[in-house]
């Protein structure tokens, strides 16, 4: 069985997987990290968006040997080790963005990208739009959207910390 | 006096507490659990919607690398059918049509995605190879896929016993009375609707593990159910025949559910039977696709109806017809859906004496349809809201004023509907007052033509809505067919040095109950919300339940565990008047604190805890030790959640899309226990009443195909085509439940799918169009303004 080696939230790894295992399965099964979540199987739904050397991508549409050198960041590697969470983390939490919990994974790694790819901002018209790729059945948006615009405040540095849910 | 600080009791905004692990990755969903020496399940299913099996060949499957065993219904025949868990009667009496469903289909498989095989093997991918190489042979029938197609005479029968697809003919309403209202109107308002099929979707898909321990002969399901008790009964009592006693479920971290992961499905049946076969823990996972054909479906229903009034807009009957799809097979909760969940609703918020209502329900060849998030509410109150829209236009009386003229008066309750129900409280001016200034209803001409200048057509619609929900007293339901008690069960467990244990058996998918339910513990115990544990979803930990469905947890569980605590505090109140020498009646108690009235002795609930921990100074000849009580709540009504909900909404009319721009919902939810929870509630039910109006469609074709069965082509709701929704809410409390409550998880998906489509009819007043069903696609809606008109292309 072929090797693909590769290095997740900072941990090498080598592993033995089919030529058909998918990045995702790769994660949840051989690496144990469930923290990434499979939704659909046709691409839609964005449960389980990782970030592959810097850019968010949805680890069902991606086969583990592609993945060979690669860097990989899954929600477990989010927080710093003394469990400050991202400010996204912390957004997601202050603005009630999340219900059952089973899109936040996928809707908090791509929101981070999103974020990081627009230093000027997203208005939340934008905000909206990139989000195309991520379902949620349970919030109805509203507050994952407040949590991003709250979010992308802290992460470009214009407050040192999260506006609260109340103001 | 309050021991909290903050302040974290009834009507706190506290941040969840179960929201670190899913943050974090650290939840723990059915998928997330491997069992050691697992083994895995893959379900062959029927591609075809109706056929006789004339043949499974499996030798060559069987062969295959991995692969433990393969399962055909001949393999499950002699085990019990998947349970129904309520019959309804036909007019003359007799019980409705319940046909056996089989675990794995037995000669004949009745839709897509039947169940007819399962492989177990080593690893997924063995399984699934191993699943392609089975040879099934099908003799295909016709199939009846619709509600139409399955009563034409001579429709192909779903069920060989089940004479015109008939499951049951119903009725509720007195005919005669209902028949000289008719007779006696200035005015009968006609109206046809299809309440749209829906699929639920919850963004995790189901998924089980069935593992046997073959020492002890016990059996542990972990499983995507909303509510772990209710499937212990049915599958261990009616399917496996195993005692209670050695079956265990867990319904651990749950991703949503919205209704589709309440009920008992073959899948949970099959894993659990074959673990015990092959001694090995085996592990079923659905894919989306699999989700789309062996979910339970929502809605569909076809229905006619007739209003009649007075010269003067008064509403002085109503009369309905509604077919609805049953599926291939009932579901779990699926007769009772257009029946007592749908036409006792028929009165809402207005004074109708008199209404008569017929429910015809069909099985077709399609996946099985139950509740789905609000369950037969959505669709009387889409019919209700639309009808009296249409009833408004047809009699020239305004659409806000005709509402008015027929709405309960605050002084009628508790109010008697034609229709069973006795509401206990509402106000259904204050919430349709609040929101039409908080939606700027009056103002909204103004932007109609402002949005006419820049080419688009706007319209605005409302729906005053009102459900019944906190299912549901016992006596009450049992009588109406439910084979179960629908009371709750809390136990609170006062630990030694006074943090909490609470043990409900609601089941939290989404819904917050490990922050709400401390809350209800803060504010009566005075024990801070971080010392309060939440514990459900395991059956080996709760002692009983009946899971959370039907806007029921807080209402019916919440109560339960209010019941437990006056059992906590009368037991502690005794301790406390041992400890201060005091006599009992002279011990008061509040939020934490025992006081001997009038003075400044006090113990707090740690030292009662303790002391009943530790009795060495103790009424130990009166009083057991300890402190953890239970309580099981029955309610002694539906609770009766009302409001109003507006949608404005934009048409482009160069591609037919409808944007909504603003919405507002009002909602009377009564006591309100965590806002910031409520409004996410009420956000998430819109955002599926818009997918409703807007988006989603199942479309099963001739041959009982289905269309849209994956995410690519059944339209789920996307950040961008929802709008912010304002959420306000006006109280009336509760009068029959401790806590106030009413329930405010499916109010959003009720009330506004109705207030959607008043508005796009209002859009589209200009036009003359009467009616548009449900999704209102760009298609749709580009077909009637170009209606007749030849394109500049042609």
């Amino acid at each position: 069985m072929p090797q693909v080696t590769l290095t997740v939230n900072g941990k090498t790894s080598t592993v033995e997987v089919e030529g058909r295992t998918l990045l995702v399965e790769l994660l949840r099964e051989k690496l144990r990290l469930t923290g990434t979540h499979v939704g659909c199987d046709t691409s839609q739904c964005g449960a389980c968006v990782v970030h592959v050397n810097g850019d968010s991508v949805k680890s069902c549409t991606m086969l583990a040997l592609q993945a060979e050198g690669a860097e990989v960041t899954t929600i477990e590697g989010l927080a710093k080790p003394d469990g400050t969470l991202h400010p996204m983390q912390e957004a997601f939490r202050e603005y009630h963005a999340l219900q059952c919990g089973f899109c936040t994974p996928g809707m908090v790694m791509s929101a981070i990208d999103l974020v990081q790819k627009h230093p000027q901002g997203l208005s939340e018209k934008e905000i909206r739009e990139g989000l195309e790729g991520n379902l949620c059945r349970c919030t109805g948006y509203h507050n994952i959207v407040k949590a991003i615009a709250a979010a992308q405040e802290v992460m470009h540095g214009r407050r040192s910390e999260l506006a609260s849910a109340a103001e | 006096m309050n021991a909290v600080t903050p302040f974290e009791g009834i009507g706190a905004s506290v941040k969840r507490k179960e929201d670190l692990r899913f943050l974090s990755g650290r939840g723990q969903y059915t998928d997330d659990i491997n069992r050691p020496g697992q083994a895995y399940a893959y379900i062959l299913r029927s591609p075809h919607a109706h056929a006789r099996i004339a043949g499974i060949d499996t030798a060559t499957a069987a062969a295959m690398p991995g692969v433990l065993a393969i399962y055909t219904g001949a393999d499950t025949a002699g085990l019990g059918s998947i349970p129904c868990g309520w019959q309804i009667h036909n007019k003359d009496g007799s019980p409705m049509a319940e046909p056996r469903h089989p675990m794995l289909a037995e000669g004949k498989v009745r839709h897509v995605g039947d169940q007819v095989a399962v492989v177990i093997a080593e690893s997924r991918a063995q399984a699934k190879d191993a699943a392609e190489a089975i040879g099934v042979d099908y003799d295909v029938l016709p199939a009846a896929p619709t509600l139409d197609a399955a009563q034409v005479p001579g429709a192909p029968l779903v069920h060989d016993g089940v004479a015109g697809n008939i499951c049951y003919d119903w009725h509720i309403g007195d005919k005669a009375v209902n028949d000289a209202a008719f007779a006696a109107a200035a005015k009968i308002v006609t109206f046809e609707t299809t309440n749209n099929r829906l699929v639920p979707n919850a963004m995790e898909p189901r998924a089980a593990i069935g593992d046997y321990d073959t020492t002890t002969g016990e059996y542990t399901l972990f499983t995507t159910s909303q509510n772990p008790h209710v499937i212990r009964l049915l599958m261990g009592a009616f399917v496996l025949q195993i005692p209670e006693a050695k079956l265990r479920v867990v319904a651990p971290d749950v991703g949503g559910g919205f209704g589709s992961k309440i009920y008992h499905y073959a899948e949970e049946a099959i894993v659990t039977w074959a673990a015990g076969k092959l001694g090995r823990p085996v592990k079923w996972t659905c894919e989306r696709t699999e989700s789309f054909m062996s979910d339970a479906h929502g809605r569909d229903h076809i229905t006619k109806c007739s209003l009649a009034l007075d010269a003067n807009g008064k509403f002085l009957g109503l009369r309905v017809h509604t077919q609805a799809n049953m599926g291939a097979y009932l579901s779990t909760f699926a007769p009772c859906v257009p029946t007592y969940l749908y036409a006792t609703l028929l009165a809402g918020v207005y004074t109708t004496p008199t209404i008569y209502c017929e429910v015809t329900a069909v099985f077709t060849n399609t996946v099985p349809v139950d509740a789905y998030r609000g369950a037969g509410r959505p669709e009387a109150t889409y019919l209700l809201e639309r009808l009296v829209d249409i009833a408004a236009a047809e009699t020239g009386i305004d659409r806000v004023e005709i509402r008015r003229r027929n709405f309960i008066p605050n002084d009628a309750f508790p109010y008697q509907t034609p229709v069973a129900l006795q509401y206990d409280s509402g106000n259904y001016t204050a919430t349709l007052d609040a929101a039409l200034q908080a939606a700027d209803w009056a103002g909204f001409e103004a932007r109609r033509a402002e949005a006419a200048k820049h080419g688009k057509l706007r319209g605005i619609g409302c729906s005053t809505y009102l459900e019944a929900c906190g299912i549901a007293p016992s006596a009450v339901v049992g009588s109406l067919g439910a084979r179960a008690g629908l009371y709750e069960v809390g136990t609170i467990r006062v630990h030694p040095t006074g943090s909490v244990t609470v043990l409900t058996g609601a089941h939290s998918h989404g819904q917050g109950h490990e922050t709400t339910f401390a809350q209800l513990v803060a504010d009566r115990l005075g024990v801070p919300v971080a010392q309060v544990d939440v514990v459900h979803g395991d059956t080996a930990k709760v002692p009983f339940g009946m899971g959370t469905y039907g806007s029921r947890s807080l209402a019916v569980g919440g109560s339960a565990m209010f019941k437990a605590m006056d059992k906590i505090i009368a037991k502690g109140r005794k301790i406390a008047a041992h400890l201060m020498e005091a006599s009992v009646e002279d011990i008061e108690f509040d939020r934490g604190t025992f006081r001997v009235a009038g003075t400044d002795r006090t113990k707090a609930l740690a030292e009662i805890s303790l002391a009943a921990y530790v009795p060495h100074n103790y009424p130990i000849e009166e009083l057991e030790p300890g402190l953890e009580e239970t309580a099981f709540y029955d309610p002694k009504n539906f609770t009766y959640p009302g409001g109003c909900h507006i949608a404005e909404i934009e048409i482009d009319p160069e591609t037919g899309k409808v944007s909504v721009v603003n919405f507002t919902a009002v909602d009377d939810v009564g006591r309100v226990i965590n806002p910031m929870i409520v409004e996410g509630q009420v956000q998430g039910g819109v955002a599926q009443g818009i997918g409703q109006a807007l988006l989603e469609h199942a479309v099963y074709d001739a041959d009982g195909q289905l269309l849209s069965g994956s995410m690519m082509d059944y339209t789920m709701p996307r950040a961008d085509d929802l709008p912010l929704v304002g959420v306000a809410t006006h109280t009336t409390l509760c009068t029959h439940n401790p806590l106030g409550v009413k329930g405010c998880g499916e109010v959003g998906a009720i009330g506004s799918p109705p207030a959607v489509m008043n508005a796009v009819v209002d859009a589209l007043k200009s036009y003359g169009v009467r009616h548009i069903e449900m999704p209102a696609t760009p298609a749709k809606i580009w077909g009637i303004l170009h209606a007749g008109r030849k394109l500049a292309a042609e």
